[in-house]
């Protein structure tokens, strides 16, 4: 169950887990990208992380639409709307439940295809997404789950964003936005979300 | 990394404010935000927003004024800028008659402009984007996913000029469009440029070595060749927009040699003048010709070429049109 105190430092530590890995994020992003992976991310959360440490939250719902409204005006780059759109969908099912964690996982993970309109297997953070979310449903989410998705896009031919241009020769690197989305994960395994 | 800056941190801010000071006749800055407004007020026209990520100056602020852009959209360097600011554009610029928003073909850009252009409808403006992907390199093979690139200032010169003339939006809409169909560039690499937040070259390129097809972002080109003369490096470009382009002995066409950032004026019309020897040969009767720098990538070395077919008598009209703007056109 989610409640505004652990999706707090879920988030906050989301960031710092960013933060630390700023230059790694931007080192892959310029093996099969442009480069600017790592400063984006971490403009946007540190962005984020100011904001939900300054403000009361009555719910899950607002917090959420707080975060994607702060990392939309933020990021900017692919990332920024991404993150955004699947904060925004976690915002509304959150109004819903607040109990079924892999429901707002799954609404942000539709968030994120309605914009970006990428399905699994195309080297992108949606890779990720979807099997934190097929592990989430079967009580399965691990560090060695997380690593392992995000360690499998480096086999991956990239066919949307930025690694597309590269063709063939994105296989053999990590997509920059899946390992983003990586911390994601472990920040939420490390703090108490889920049983 | 050797650069006139402060912090890398800051370059996007101190550009904007140094280039405010300079035109502050033409434009200004909205507080706070990348977004750059013309001071020139055209009530009752469709007004046109464009912007992308920071790095390629003049484009896109330069072309801020009379006769072309109402407003420009300035991201970080190399990164799309934000839905909320590219809102803030259009609220700005909009004077009751629509925005069209100009939009080079990259994912962040089209997700950042798309989400504004949404935002914008609820509240009520009237907002239609085009979608500029003038790049042929041979990479990317799919032709959706063609980058947009130098040719997008002969979109700015021409809706410019057809919106100040009193086009509604869907006509700009489908002139966008049409242009796009009818024009081409290619471009070649002798320098990577280096991103002030990463402080390294974006890619390797030895010594005695070309590449062609490289994108505005040091995007990988589609082949890498001795380094060779100016002749040849017309010859490759002009071949490959002739085969993109397919055009016919006798048309007329608009020309633009576009400076990367590191290439200096001389070589741009060494390249010009190779470039003309050639479009001689192929009898095209060139209407309209630029050369200088108008879509840089930071410091890189090279130049690119665009090949606009003037399918349209007015679209040589309109690149005639005078225009009252930072950057000259
Ligand atoms: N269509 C898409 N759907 C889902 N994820 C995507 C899509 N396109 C890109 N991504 C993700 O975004 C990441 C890159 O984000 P980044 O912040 O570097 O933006 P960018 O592509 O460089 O944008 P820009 O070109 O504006 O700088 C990729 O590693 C990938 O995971
Ligand atoms: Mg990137």
């Amino acid at each position: 169950m989610l409640t505004v105190e652990n999706t707090t430092t879920w988030l906050v530590t989301f960031t710092d887990k960013i933060t630390q890995q700023t230059a790694y994020l931007s080192e892959l992003d310029q093996a099969i990208g442009d480069g600017d992976h790592g400063s984006n991310m971490a403009r946007g959360t540190t962005a984020m992380k100011a904001k939900l440490e300054n403000t009361a939250f009555t719910s899950v719902s607002e917090l959420f639409k707080v975060a994607a409204m702060t990392l939309i005006s933020t990021v900017g780059g692919a990332s920024g709307p991404l993150y955004g759109s699947a904060f925004l969908a976690m915002s509304k099912q959150a109004e819903a439940s607040t109990e079924d964690v892999p429901a707002i996982i799954k609404a942000g993970l539709e968030g994120i295809q309605k914009r970006g309109k990428a399905e699994r297997g195309e080297k992108t953070m949606v890779d990720v997404w979807a099997a934190a979310l097929d592990a989430l449903d079967t009580n399965t989410l691990t560090h060695h789950t997380i690593e392992e998705a995000v360690h499998e896009t480096k086999h991956i031919q990239a066919t949307k964003g930025r690694a597309a241009y590269l063709a063939d020769r994105s296989v053999g690197h990590l997509d920059p936005g899946a390992v983003s989305t990586g911390y994601l994960f472990e920040a939420m395994l490390e703090g108490d979300i889920i049983q | 990394m050797k650069k006139i800056m402060n912090q890398p941190k800051d370059v996007l801010n101190d550009m904007l404010e140094g280039f405010c000071y300079t035109h502050e006749d033409l434009v200004s800055r909205i507080n706070d935000t990348g977004v750059i407004c013309r001071k020139f007020v055209d009530q009752g026209k469709v007004a046109l927003v464009s912007g992308g990520g920071s790095g390629h100056e003049p484009s896109h602020a330069g072309y801020v004024g009379q006769g072309m852009l109402s407003a420009a959209v300035c991201g970080e360097v190399f990164t799309s800028p934000t839905p909320d600011q590219i809102l803030e554009a259009i609220k700005q610029a909009d004077q009751g008659a629509g925005v069209l928003l100009i939009v080079k073909n990259y994912t962040g850009d089209i997700m950042n402009f798309e989400m504004a252009q949404e935002l914008a409808e609820m509240e009520g403006i009237s907002v239609e984007h085009i979608v500029v992907n003038d790049d042929i390199s041979l990479e990317p093979r799919q032709k959706s996913d063609r980058r947009g690139v130098a040719g997008t200032v002969f979109v700015h010169k021409i809706l410019g000029a057809a919106a100040e003339n009193g086009a509604t939006l869907s006509q700009l809409k489908n002139m966008g469009n049409d242009i796009v169909t009818h024009m081409a560039t290619l471009g070649v690499s002798l320098l990577p440029a280096t991103v002030p937040e990463v402080g390294k070259p974006g890619f390797d390129l030895a010594e005695d070595e070309l590449e062609f097809g490289i994108g505005i972002h040091g995007e990988p080109g589609y082949r890498r060749e001795q380094l060779k003369p100016s002749k040849g490096i017309a010859q490759e470009l002009v071949s490959q927009l002739k085969s993109e382009l397919q055009w016919e002995k006798g048309e007329h066409i608009a020309v633009l040699v576009n400076g990367l950032g590191a290439t200096p004026l001389m070589e741009q019309f060494i390249f010009m003048n190779d470039v003309q020897s050639m479009l001689q040969e192929e009898a095209l009767v060139v209407d309209y010709k630029k050369v200088g720098n108008y879509m840089t990538a930071i410091d890189m070395a090279g130049v690119s070429l665009t090949i606009l077919r003037l399918a349209d008598a007015d679209w040589k009209t309109y690149l005639q049109h005078p225009v009252q703007t930072p950057a000259p056109f």
